[in-house]
């Protein structure tokens, strides 16, 4: 068993509730955070080398030491519960199940970049959520965890859920903040960053759910100790996601030591392919990140294991590599077609576009349509150096990272699975019948001998 | 007189695009800083506007490369930035045009602007004066690799002066933040999102501010068009000459372009600067005019005519006349460090072009006459 830090309690029945939260040892972190110093607080954020959990990976110590402190102007923290990459449920499990471990989370968070108001933006398709933390607020307001001078502390915090209205793109920070503020959810450009001029154009930090929870471990057992578990910089536990053709998706907590291999098919995660299939691909971190054919998953291009982390992971960069980003582990089997699950991310990223931009408002759209033809059997040999152009001219191009969202995925099939694609074209009504299968997907590489 | 003091109020900053350094007060952008060198250096732009507060970013066609971001931090910057949102740094390089990641770039972005329009030049108001003409022009290729049912939306009237072809839109928001800037009250925005995002008026509202008028002439393409000129000709037919009256509405400048053909005036708009915008007052403000001087005043007897206006060689509204065009400063050669081999020069094998007659002192059109004489 790995170390359990956010879903310590799990299984506790009634944790949701304040009561039961409280006897198991909840809120005593916070106390002792409100007897610290902002400044240390932010300090040990800084030594246990928590990455931001919503994707970028971003140190979350550094981020908080970056926020504007103007004389006069308040300061806002704000949760991003958008949670809408494809693949990704975890946030959405803390919340529902853990939510005075969130809410714990977000008032040490808040009182260390001193925000008196905070919000919490969930997406909207999480309707029954925004009751779940509502209650959870009252109980802590009761328990005088929230509201004017928490704990006799002169601190006063307040937090508000807002609901999204089904947009990915409201995800992004800045498109996230614009809503927030009631206008449409377009990405801002940078710079100013949020930590400038963010909300009402107010310092503000934005943080993942995951983030701001992981924050109450590291307050309760210093940052130091947190920073022991895992490996590099790597640190503490990471919830993923796991779906797809496995025997037992949900959400695992994983203190980032493990193997790829025995992620998926140990029992006490995934329990291996459903049906017993072979493993033929998968997508580690998000749909937005690239997809790594089964041999290249399981061990990098230089024949090392690949492990569970945010380093090894991303070995060999996008030419054998992939991310850890937000944590959605998606995984395929043999019988998977390569082609259609392109296309469908592909319809994802079109339809999600803010369409601010050229390059990702008519790209995507463009790359959806020939992914399609391609999936049923009208492709042509020349539309995947057509969509390989495609996917280059966005990448890089964009305001928001959302065009590099949508160009990744559709860069990393091609690159591991184009015969896949040529098999594609040049097997039209077969093509409708059957899929390619397995193929050559799961042989070891080759590894060049070191000298 | 402390010198030091009077310099240290406004910082300038030294930036180099494409070999040619000039200095600028800190706080302006690489696109601006382009604008003054002009030329060939200047990044082209279709969504930026420099009258409206907000505008840019959204189209790409400006990106470039820095190649130093500043004096003190030399890395370069790891992505192509859009310049006219970028402000210089001290000692920053800049790649335009002597950059192949910023010409692949832009060649990328004029086919992912074009792939959904409708390409239908022929037939619309805007051709002769359309920016995204231009574009294609000069960064776009000579064919689509687009093979799909392009984008279509029905043609709308917004109101009784402007008709909004929806097709040709190429999302820069300009009359977004022109509506939202220029009257009291926002009629129109972005209904929608991604490739069916559209300009909207929300339930068919007319568009009836007095300055509304503005969002024609900053339309860099045919979508939005004034319907008191519609079909009546090609721009590049009527002669544009400079005028102004004295318009009561204190907020109109009264100083316009009448598209003129013989004694009829066919239309009006703001006047423009090199870059296409509307232009800059000698006070400082911008020219915008109002609907009644735009629209009602079709009379020459309405207006006071100050004479021709200054239009660029390059444009095709030049080829009918005239005393007065405006050279665009070619600056190739200093970029490229030595003279540019043209393929053929036109002069070698015209027999009627002469290079020592000025097609600009010529009033009217060239007629073969006048290179006889
Ligand atoms: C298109 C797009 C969608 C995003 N969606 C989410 C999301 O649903 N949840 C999230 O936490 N971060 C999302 N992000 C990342 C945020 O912009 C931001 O980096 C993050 O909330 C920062 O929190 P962290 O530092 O705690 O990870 C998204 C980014 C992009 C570009
Ligand atoms: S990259 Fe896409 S989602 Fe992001 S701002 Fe541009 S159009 Fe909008
Ligand atoms: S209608 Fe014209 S000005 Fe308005 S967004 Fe479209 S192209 Fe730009
Ligand atoms: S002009 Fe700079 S992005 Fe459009």
């Amino acid at each position: 068993m790995g170390v359990k830090l956010l879903l310590a309690n799990d299984g506790v029945e009634g944790i949701r509730y304040y009561d039961t939260y409280r006897k198991n040892g909840g809120y005593t972190t916070a106390e002792k955070a409100l007897k610290m110093s902002q400044a240390d607080i932010v300090e040990e954020v800084k030594k246990s080398g928590l990455r931001g959990r919503g994707g970028a990976g971003f140190p979350t110590g550094m981020k908080w030491s970056f926020l504007a402190k103007p004389e006069g102007v308040p300061r806002h923290l704000v949760c991003n519960a958008d949670e809408s990459e494809p693949g990704t449920f975890k946030d959405r499990y803390l919340m529902e199940f853990h939510p005075h471990l969130f809410i714990e989370g977000l008032l040490i968070s808040s009182f260390a970049l001193g925000s008196n108001r905070t919000y919490v933006y969930i997406r909207g398709e999480y309707s029954w959520i925004p009751d779940i933390l509502n209650q959870a607020i009252a109980e802590a307001r009761n328990a005088g965890f929230l509201g004017k001078n928490i704990l006799g502390s002169g601190f006063d915090c307040e937090i508000y859920v807002h609901r999204g209205a089904g947009a990915y793109i409201c995800g992004e920070e800045t498109a996230l903040i614009e809503s927030l503020e009631g206008k449409r959810g377009n990405p801002r450009m940078k710079p100013p960053f949020p930590a400038i001029q963010g909300l009402w154009m107010r310092p503000t930090v934005v943080n993942n759910v995951e983030t701001i929870a992981a924050v109450v471990p590291i307050i309760a057992m210093g940052g130091d100790e947190y920073a022991k578990i895992g490996v590099g910089k790597s640190t503490g536990t990471k919830l993923m996601s796991a779906c797809g053709n496995i025997n037992k998706p949900g959400v695992y907590e994983i203190d980032m030591t493990i193997s790829v291999e025995e992620f998926i098919f140990s029992d006490e995660y995934c329990g291996g392919i459903k049906n017993g299939k072979r493993l033929k691909a998968c997508i580690p971190g998000g749909s937005s990140v690239p997809i790594l054919p089964a041999n290249l998953l399981l061990k990098t291009a230089k024949g090392e294991t690949r492990m569970m982390n945010y380093e090894s992971m991303s070995d060999g960069g996008f030419a054998t590599g992939s991310m850890i980003g937000s944590g959605g582990f998606e995984v395929l089997d043999e019988d998977q077609c390569i082609v259609k699950h392109t296309m469908t991310l592909a319809r994802f990223y079109n339809h999600e576009s803010c369409g601010q931009c050229s390059p990702c408002r008519e790209g995507t759209g463009w790359m959806y349509k020939i992914l399609k033809n391609l999936e049923y059997g009208h492709g042509k040999l020349s539309d995947i150096d057509l969509l390989w152009d495609i996917q280059r001219r966005i990448e890089g191009n964009t305001i928001c990272p959302l065009g590099d969202a949508a160009s990744w995925p559709v860069a990393a099939a091609i690159r591991h699975f184009r015969d896949e694609f040529e098999w594609h074209v040049k097997n039209p009504e077969e093509s409708q019948k059957r899929n390619y299968g397995l193929a050559h997907y799961a042989d070891p590489i080759h590894v060049a001998a070191t000298a | 007189m402390n010198f030091d003091l009077v310099m240290s109020e406004t910082p300038k900053f030294k930036v180099t695009i494409d070999t040619i350094s000039v200095e600028v007060p800190a706080g302006t952008t690489i696109l601006n800083a382009a604008r003054m060198i002009g030329g060939d250096v200047a990044p082209p732009t279709m969504c930026y506007y420099s009258k409206l507060k907000d505008s840019g970013g959204k189209c790409r066609t400006c990106l470039v490369e820095v190649s130093k971001g500043s004096e003190k931090d030399p890395r370069p910057m790891p992505k192509l930035v859009a310049s006219c949102r970028t402000t210089v740094m001290d000692g920053m390089e800049v790649k335009n045009i002597t950059s192949e990641k910023v010409l692949d770039a832009r060649k990328g972005v004029v086919e992912f602007l074009l792939i959904n329009h409708p390409l239908d030049c022929p037939v619309c108001d805007q051709a002769g004066e359309c920016d995204l003409q231009n574009l294609s022009y000069e960064h776009g290729t000579e064919a689509t690799r687009y093979e799909f049912k392009r984008r279509t939306f029905e043609k709308e009237d917004i109101g009784p002066y402007i008709s909004l072809h929806m097709n040709r839109c190429i999302m820069c928001f300009r009359c977004v933040f022109t509506a939202d800037q220029l009257t009291e009250k926002r009629e129109h925005g972005i209904l929608e999102r991604g490739d069916h995002a559209q300009i909207g008026t929300y339930l068919n509202k007319a568009l009836k501010n007095d300055f509304i008028g503005n969002v024609i002439d900053v339309c860099p393409v045919g979508a939005l068009t004034d319907k008191t000129f519609r079909f009546k000709n090609r721009v590049w037919f009527t002669k544009p000459v400079d005028a102004h009256r004295n318009c009561s509405n204190p907020k109109c400048c009264g100083h316009v372009r009448l598209w003129m053909r013989g004694d009829e005036v066919f239309r009006v708009t703001a006047r423009k600067d090199e870059w296409g915008e509307v232009e800059t007052r000698p006070d400082g403000t911008p020219g915008w005019i109002c609907n009644e001087c735009r629209f009602e005043k079709k009379q020459t007897k309405d207006w006071v005519i100050e004479g021709p206006a200054l239009i660029p060689r390059s444009s095709v509204i030049a080829q009918g006349h005239y005393v007065g065009t405006k050279k665009t400063p070619v600056l190739i050669d200093k970029v490229i460090g030595k003279e540019p081999q043209y393929q053929l020069n036109i002069h070698d094998i015209s027999d009627v072009n002469k290079p020592e007659i000025e097609l600009s002192k010529i009033a009217g059109p060239a007629h073969s006459d006048d290179f006889n004489k």
